[in-house]
């Protein structure tokens, strides 16, 4: 589940509001968005590759976490590790053309 | 006089307070894979076209969110032979060939489209492009940038609630709510698509959460009918304290119960059902330890989310067991949804379309799918059609067909103008505790299915004779969406009396060619079955069970 809007790292563009497909974020005027509907939220990481600043962190677990760490989830690599796993972002190219289902499924025959 | 009543009672007042308020040739319900074909078909076929998502065109969606294989086959006879008689036998015979090969020649033509449109297709070792595998975010973020290119107008947030009909009871718009701003907004449309989904019941599988049914309930609402609601008893494998459902690797897996013992027959496909046995009464582990250390490299370029998780938990899934679940992915990995009855993807009530997870997909994969590949296909064939005849039908319809009275046709927690108000949230808990778990659901019998359906029968009621509160009326809707699409499942299921696809009932635990048809089925206070034959003439072979 969504954890973490870094306030450190969060601009107020407030993409993630928008492009939550379950409307767990709220707007709050001059500052970061708050999660408001943590319940909602189907860890889905799609808030995370659309975060241009890497300022937001989905916990694998479907359940809410007591806390998380900004420090320890910085240390590790893990803000913004989804989009550059897809290569999402300025400066990157998609890898979505390095896909190798192709070697994948010849291997299952 | 035309009216977009919020509530029946109110419904001499014209709500002139709506934002916004428009006009179109067609509007598209979904921003998915299917409704994005659809908007992109019908704009590029002349028509004006508004497209609503009750999340955001781009993220919201089954597909967005994971990304798949697609049933992409060129145009070579041995090859289109092999992908037509392959699955014919898992799907229980109910396939067309007619529908397929349609299906087949779409696909090919329009995921090659999608290259032109540049999606970055990666290539195979010969140097040829391979294009049978989407990676969801970079698939839907194309597609969102490519209707707006058409001019599609895109209304995100703002799901749809019920829809318009006219006085013949042709659909001819839809209304709903910005769920961000609480604000309603109608939109009149010569013709309505439908392409909201399947239903997998707030089960938290990947992407899954915004499949609610919705669509299915504002379309059964109008008069349309549902087909092949038995075969809505999907489960997707994942870790068990995560979301990805993805389950492509577990063919590389070792199933073991907690002491490490394999699991006799576990397995990701024929075998998953003995996964469900054993989760009835002790947890059960995976370990992905088939895969040599070329294809582990292979698998994380393939599908990067579905190392998210294990990442991010810190397991090695190559070298360290983990618990596994089965989440319910009903009827967005199964094959039941709007009945379609033409090659134009009409439903059955004049101005309706309706496309991908949302309509059946028992035309070209009979009762068994499995994630992507024919649904991803489905999804844009069926959109791009639906697109095309909607525009038809809005050009045929012509201006009158945005000027004509209509009224809003959504019933359940919308019009009974009730004072009791119902906790939604108990009555999606209720409607889980009936299609969650596998003894009732993935295995089922007569008596467990009589059983669920007297409590979703009440659940029903209870919606009926309520009210929702305006803050939550989305979420009544979702949960009455559940309950409809639960009872039309199980009214199905008891209905067809023999094992099929993916349909497994164990009082019947054979399939019977006497029943070698589809269930069509629909009603809201009152629930009916009907069969109807394939429309096609097939000799039942051989098949083992």
């Amino acid at each position: 589940m969504i954890e973490l809007v870094s306030a450190s790292r969060c601009i107020q563009c407030n993409i993630c509001v928008n492009v939550c497909p379950t409307n767990v974020f709220d707007k709050v005027p001059d500052a970061p968005p708050t999660i408001a509907r943590q319940s909602d939220c189907q860890t889905c990481f799609m808030c995370e590759l659309y975060c241009p600043v890497d300022a937001l962190y989905v916990a694998p677990q479907v359940d809410p976490l007591d806390s998380v760490d900004e420090e320890l989830l910085k240390q590790a690599e893990l803000l913004g590790s989804y989009r550059r796993n897809v290569g999402w972002g300025r400066d990157r190219t998609s890898l979505a053309k390095e896909d190798s289902t192709h070697q994948i499924l010849k291997l299952l025959k | 006089m035309s009216s977009y009543h919020w509530r029946s009672q109110n419904s001499s007042t014209i709500d002139i307070d709506v934002d916004p308020n428009l006009q179109t040739d067609v509007l598209v319900i979904g921003g998915g894979p299917a409704g994005t074909w659809a908007a992109w078909s019908a704009a590029s076929s002349g028509a004006e076209v508004v497209l609503v998502d009750k999340g955001y065109c781009g993220t919201s969606g089954c597909a967005a969110a994971s990304g798949n294989g697609v049933w992409y086959v060129p145009p070579n006879p041995e090859a289109r032979e092999a992908a037509m008689s392959s699955r014919e036998a898992l799907g229980g015979f109910l396939s067309n060939r007619d529908w397929m090969q349609q299906v087949l020649n779409q696909t090919y033509a329009n995921v090659n489209l999608l290259a032109e449109w540049g999606y970055p297709f990666p290539v195979d070792e010969e140097g040829k492009p391979y294009r049978r595998s989407l990676q969801g975010p970079e698939y839907m973020r194309l597609m969102r940038k490519q209707i707006k290119r058409a001019g599609v107008t895109i209304l995100d947030n703002s799901p749809a609630l019920q829809l318009l009909v006219d006085a013949e009871g042709a659909v001819a718009g839809a209304t709903g709510v910005n769920r961000q701003t609480g604000k309603q907004w109608v939109v009149r449309a010569n013709s309505v698509i439908i392409a909201t989904g399947g239903c997998a019941f707030l089960s938290k599988a990947l992407g899954c959460n915004v499949l609610t049914g919705d669509g299915y309930l504002m379309a059964a609402e109008a008069g349309a009918e549902m087909s092949g609601m038995e075969f809505s008893n999907a489960y997707g494998i994942s870790p068990a304290f995560s979301s990805v459902t993805k389950t492509l690797f577990y063919n590389w897996a070792t199933f073991t119960y907690e002491d490490g013992t394999p699991i006799p027959g576990a397995g990701s496909q024929r075998g998953r059902s003995i996964i469900a046995q054993t989760l009835l009464t002790q947890p059960v582990y995976a370990i992905l330890d088939r895969a040599t250390q070329d294809m582990q490299a292979h698998m994380r370029k393939a599908q990067p989310n579905f190392f998210l998780p294990f990442d991010r938990a810190g397991i090695d899934p190559f070298s360290q067991r983990f618990p596994v679940t089965l989440r319910l992915e009903g009827t967005v990995r199964g094959t039941g949804g709007i009945r379609i009855v033409d090659s134009t993807c009409a439903a059955s009530v004049p101005g309706l379309y309706a496309a991908g997870d949302a309509a059946t997909r028992e035309l070209i994969c009979g009762g068994f799918t499995g994630g992507g590949s024919h649904n991803a296909a489905w999804a844009i064939s069926s959109g791009y059609w639906a697109g095309k005849s909607a525009a038809e039908y809005a050009r045929n319809l012509g201006e009158w067909g945005k000027q004509r009275p209509v009224e809003a046709v959504g019933e359940a927690g919308l019009t009974n103008g009730s004072k009791h108000q119902i906790k939604a949230e108990e009555v999606i808990q209720a409607t889980q505790a009936e299609v969650f778990p596998y003894d009732r659901n993935y295995f089922r019998n007569a008596q467990g299915l009589t059983e669920s359906l007297q409590r979703l029968d009440n659940l029903w009621k209870e919606i009926r004779s309520s009210q929702a509160a305006d803050s939550q009326i989305l979420q009544v809707r979702e949960a009455a969406a559940m309950v409809a699409t639960a009872r039309w499942m199980y009214s199905s299921a008891l209905e067809r009396k023999e094992s099929r696809g993916m349909h497994k009932h164990q009082d019947y635990p054979e399939m019977d060619a006497n029943q070698q048809h589809y269930l069509v089925s629909g009603g809201l206070d009152r629930v009916w079955v009907r069969s109807e034959g394939l429309g096609i003439k097939r000799e039942l072979v051989s098949v083992s069970s």
